[in-house]
């Protein structure tokens, strides 16, 4: 699964940069997240529960952030096991552009599942993937501006 | 008599089945139960570094994980194939190592590495899942045509470019020969696509261990108990054979794929020796997608040549055949012996060639599926005919007729002896029903509603009844093709007929009766048939290869004859007549041309009472028989197919099926029937729907009926069928065999209908948007309006 995207974010770069660091902040914002702990200072133990078609599972596992140009840039990596629902591999790269004192956020996945969300979700993969990117900037973008934004649509 | 051969009898077992009473394995209850649940690999190729199953363990209520280090120490067999191929250097075919729970490597998707046994099922399969195994993933080698290329991974570490064996029958040179002095060469290219079997009833397996006998019962969805006991014991090691009591009751669908002996039923056997209790598993529908032997998956090119007057002068095909991850039971069988031979199809060819490399794969296995390597025969000859006959400008069916055998028995360039035929009168008998001559005016008038129309025919032939022992032993087949019968008759005549193959929706309760109420006279309601348990019937090889009637009914119909005879010494003798003056009809046994006779349950009766029997006999009235064939026997049939294409959307409607067989002799017209309905049914399923999809990871993409489309019964259209009969010289009977035609025959005739209709060719499963595809590349560039 691959996939690309971009979202303008009302905060200047340095602030962006910082909750995208923060443990806190990404706990709250990942949709799902039932537990996030640093490990190291570039690695995390995750916890996140998802639901993709029929399949429900709890996906274990290790996350890292890697090639980090602060406050540019980062790469971040992980591989979850969800039990007999299968498992989830892959990374982003995400970058931050300052303009007009916002930030511009863009982002390439590539991602692997295998196992039963595999054989019976893969058709869905790429909504939902779609879904969850967008939740987790709804979410992401509601924390760094707590007050009600216009929608833009 | 009303319930003889050739009688439309209902279904006698059909009563338990339609009121939800028959029982199958997983609706039997035994003591000491616990559940099996498998630790499955979410990887198509990885090495096992480690299985850590404490928290699984921990867990209130689970009793042992076991897992395959385990069951190799305790001396567990790897799992075997059945056929030994040579490859056409003389090497023997090379076999990957199959252990029933994986030790080093995972091979596909669900391979199993461990078994979980706990006291529910859901606390098994929970249990299963916390079962941590830290695997180091691999690169897959997935694609069936690439398999064999340099740089793909290996499947196993010491098998070359992934190929089980590069296997040869016909003569290269004389075919090339031929193809080189043909007026016309006609090439096809072809995928057969791979499926997946979908018995109604899942696999299900219950293994009870009894410490007291040293002795194991295994309750399974078996097609041929005796053949998963003798494989149990003499390569699995888990009992010597009369410690091993292996019982496959009432089975709801196989198809081929409950023929093999899979790594569950043997795990679960030695698990419930671990552990002293008995152990109960069912397959989930996704287990089934992911494990059940798949099928087809060939690629083939192919090319025929043709004469100035359009007869047959080469036939040449190259396949690579995808075996998948582990040599499956018959999986070296399939695409050889019951392909390569069956590629004269009901034509005289004077020279034929056929290659076929297997190359393993990381998929599931794939093995003998309804109709098995025949299918994939008849699609790439009736699909190069029909090519060829376009482009050759002559009428598809006379350029088939052009090259009909008519004289038999016919011995072809592949090995085969065909046996009877009569491809002329089935082909007429197809084009009259079908109503060939007024296609032109359908199609037209299907044009006017913007519907493409397109007929399509299939004149295929098949190999069933497999085979004389001997000869199948001289091909590499591990085992002989015979088949058992016993019949008894009881103190009060009734009568019980014993056999080794296998009914799981054949309707063999109600021929198998046919023939002992045809022989006596007696109601069929006085016959039973006892099988599918080792411990009552001595020994039979199963059900499969259309093989019941031709091989099985044929021993029943000789241990019939000893009972016969038999019945005229003790008759002969208690009337005081000569036994050649004694007529056996309607229950009873009677002096010709006089009143005198016993009824039926006197001559029991005074068989078992032995008060008055000739002198010298044994009492009783029990007959036991083994039938070998001489030869395989060969059904045909010509199928047409008509279909109308909607261009806009690319969906294929099939408006007419006609399927005339030649299936010799028919016990009862009806049953066959419905095995005809039901192999043409999922031969339009292959055709339209099916389709088993891995990614380029080895991730199994089609793994629920969401993304695997079977057909229903608004995709079918009401069938017209009709028979030939040539019977078969081969047996006693004269039977040929009904349970794959369908399937064989039917894929091809409707792809070339859809072919016929749109003008251009297209792949299996011919779904609406490679139809709609198909139809858009071959159109012209439309001029602006």
């Amino acid at each position: 699964m691959d996939m690309q995207g971009e979202h303008r974010i009302a905060a200047p770069r340095e602030a962006v940069w910082e909750a995208l660091n923060d443990d806190d902040v990404l706990r709250a914002c990942i949709p799902g997240c039932e537990s996030l702990e640093r490990t190291s200072d570039n690695e995390l133990h995750a916890v996140v529960v998802q639901k993709i078609g029929p399949v429900k599972a709890r996906f274990e596992g290790e996350v890292e952030l890697a090639n980090i140009n602060a406050p540019e840039s980062y790469t971040i990596q992980g591989e979850g096991k969800g039990g007999v629902a299968g498992f989830a591999k892959g990374g982003a790269d995400v970058t931050l552009t300052e303009e007009d004192g916002e930030t511009i956020l863009s982002y390439t996945v590539h991602a692997m599942v295998g196992g039963k969300i595999a054989q019976l979700g893969s058709r869905l993969i790429d909504s939902t993937a779609k879904k969850l990117a967008g939740k987790f900037f709804d979410n992401f973008q509601a924390h760094l501006n707590p007050e009600p934004v216009e929608e833009t649509a | 008599m009303s319930d003889g051969i050739g009688a439309r009898v209902k279904r006698k077992e059909d009563k338990r089945f339609l009121l939800g009473k028959g029982k199958y394995t997983d609706d039997i209850r035994v003591e000491n139960q616990s559940y099996g649940a498998f630790v499955r690999s979410p990887h198509a190729h990885a090495r096992i570094k480690g299985i850590d199953a404490s928290a699984a363990l921990a867990m209130d209520g689970v009793i042992a994980v076991h897992t395959g280090p385990e069951l190799k120490a305790d001396g567990i067999g790897d799992i075997i194939t059945g056929w030994a191929i040579t490859s056409k250097d003389g090497e023997a075919m090379k076999i990957g190592a199959w252990s029933p729970l994986a030790t080093e490597k995972v091979r596909y998707v669900g391979d199993s590495v461990a078994i979980v046994v706990a006291e529910t099922q859901a606390l098994a399969r929970l249990a299963a899942e916390a079962v941590e195994v830290d695997y180091e993933e691999l690169a897959p080698a997935v694609a069936t045509g690439e398999a064999m290329n340099p740089g793909q991974p290996l499947v196993h570490d010491e098998i070359a470019n992934n190929m089980c064996f590069d296997w040869e029958v016909g003569d290269e040179a004389k075919t090339d020969a031929g193809l080189a002095g043909a007026a016309h060469v006609t090439e096809i290219d072809l995928i057969n696509n791979r499926l997946s079997p979908n018995a109604i009833e899942p696999r299900s397996a219950i293994a009870v261990y009894d410490d007291a006998e040293d002795h194991y019962t295994l309750y399974s969805t078996s097609q041929n108990p005796h053949v998963a006991r003798l494989v149990l014991s003499a390569f699995y090691n888990v009992a010597p054979e009369h410690k091993l009591r292996v019982i496959a009751p009432d089975v709801g669908g196989g198809f081929g794929s409950k023929i093999y002996i899979y790594p569950e039923e043997i795990t679960c056997l030695w698990a419930s020796m671990k552990t002293g209790r008995s152990i109960r598993w069912t397959a989930e529908r996704s287990e089934s997608f992911m494990t059940d032997a798949h099928a087809r998956d060939h690629v083939t090119t192919a090319k025929m040549g043709f004469d100035a007057d359009g007869n047959i002068v080469g036939f040449k095909v190259d396949t690579i055949a995808n075996i998948g991850a582990y040599a499956s039971l018959f999986a070296t069988a399939t695409p050889t012996y019951l392909y390569g031979t069956l590629l004269s199809g009901q034509y005289a060819m004077p020279a034929i060639y056929c290659n076929v490399k297997a190359v393993y794969t990381n998929t599931v296995p794939v093995d003998a599926y309804r109709g098995a390597g025949r299918p994939e025969a008849t699609y790439v000859v009736e699909r190069i005919m029909e090519k060829a006959a376009r482009e050759m400008n002559m009428d598809v069916a006379e350029l088939r007729r052009k090259n009909f055998i008519r004289e038999f028995p016919y011995q072809t360039e592949v090995l085969l002896a065909y046996d009877a035929g009569d491809f002329d009168a089935v082909l007429n008998m197809a084009q009259e029903a079908a109503d060939v001559a007024g296609f032109p005016a359908r199609q037209a008038e299907a044009a006017s509603r913007g519907k493409m129309r397109g007929i399509g025919y299939s004149c295929f032939i098949e190999a069933c009844g497999l085979a004389p022992s001997a000869a199948a032993g001289s091909l590499g087949s591990g085992v002989g093709l015979w088949e058992s019968a016993e019949v008894r008759v009881n103190p009060v005549g009734t009568i019980e007929i014993l056999t080794g193959a296998h009914s799981h929706g054949q309707g063999h309760e109600t021929t198998f009766a046919q023939l002992a109420a045809d022989r006596f006279g007696l109601p069929i309601d006085n016959v039973a048939i006892v099988h599918g348990d080792t411990d009552k019937v001595q020994f039979g090889m199963g059900t499969y290869g259309s093989r019941s009637g031709p091989v099985g009914m044929s021993a029943v119909m000789k241990a019939l004859d000893k009972v016969e005879a038999k019945v005229k010494k003790i008759v002969a003798h208690s009337l005081e007549a000569a036994e050649d003056d004694i007529v056996i009809e309607g229950g009873e046994a009677k002096i010709a041309g006089t009143d005198k006779k016993m009824a039926w349950h006197e001559i029991g009766l005074a068989a078992y009472m032995a008060h008055n029997l000739p002198e010298g006999m044994e009492p009783g009235l029990k007959e036991t028989s083994f039938f070998d064939p001489v030869n395989f026997s060969f059904p045909s049939g010509c199928f047409i197919c008509e279909v109308e294409v909607d261009p806009e959307t690319g969906v294929t409607q099939i408006v007419q099926f006609v399927a005339a067989d030649d299936f010799g002799t028919i016990i009862n017209p009806m049953i066959v029937e419905g095995q005809v309905h039901g192999g043409v049914t999922q031969g339009i399923g292959q055709a339209l729907m099916e389709g088993v999809v891995y990614d380029d990871d080895g991730q199994l993409l089609t793994g629920s009926y969401m993304d695997y489309t079977m057909p229903r019964a608004d995709d079918v259209p009401s069938y017209t069928i009709g028979h030939g009969c040539t019977p078969s010289p081969n047996n006693p009977l004269g039977l040929k065999g009904c349970g794959e035609a369908g399937a064989i025959g039917s894929p091809v005739a409707v792809i070339n209908a859809i072919v016929d209709a749109i003008g251009t060719d297209v792949e299996m499963p011919a779904t609406p948007s490679r139809v709609w595809a198909a139809i858009q590349s071959s159109a012209m560039p439309q001029a602006a309006e």
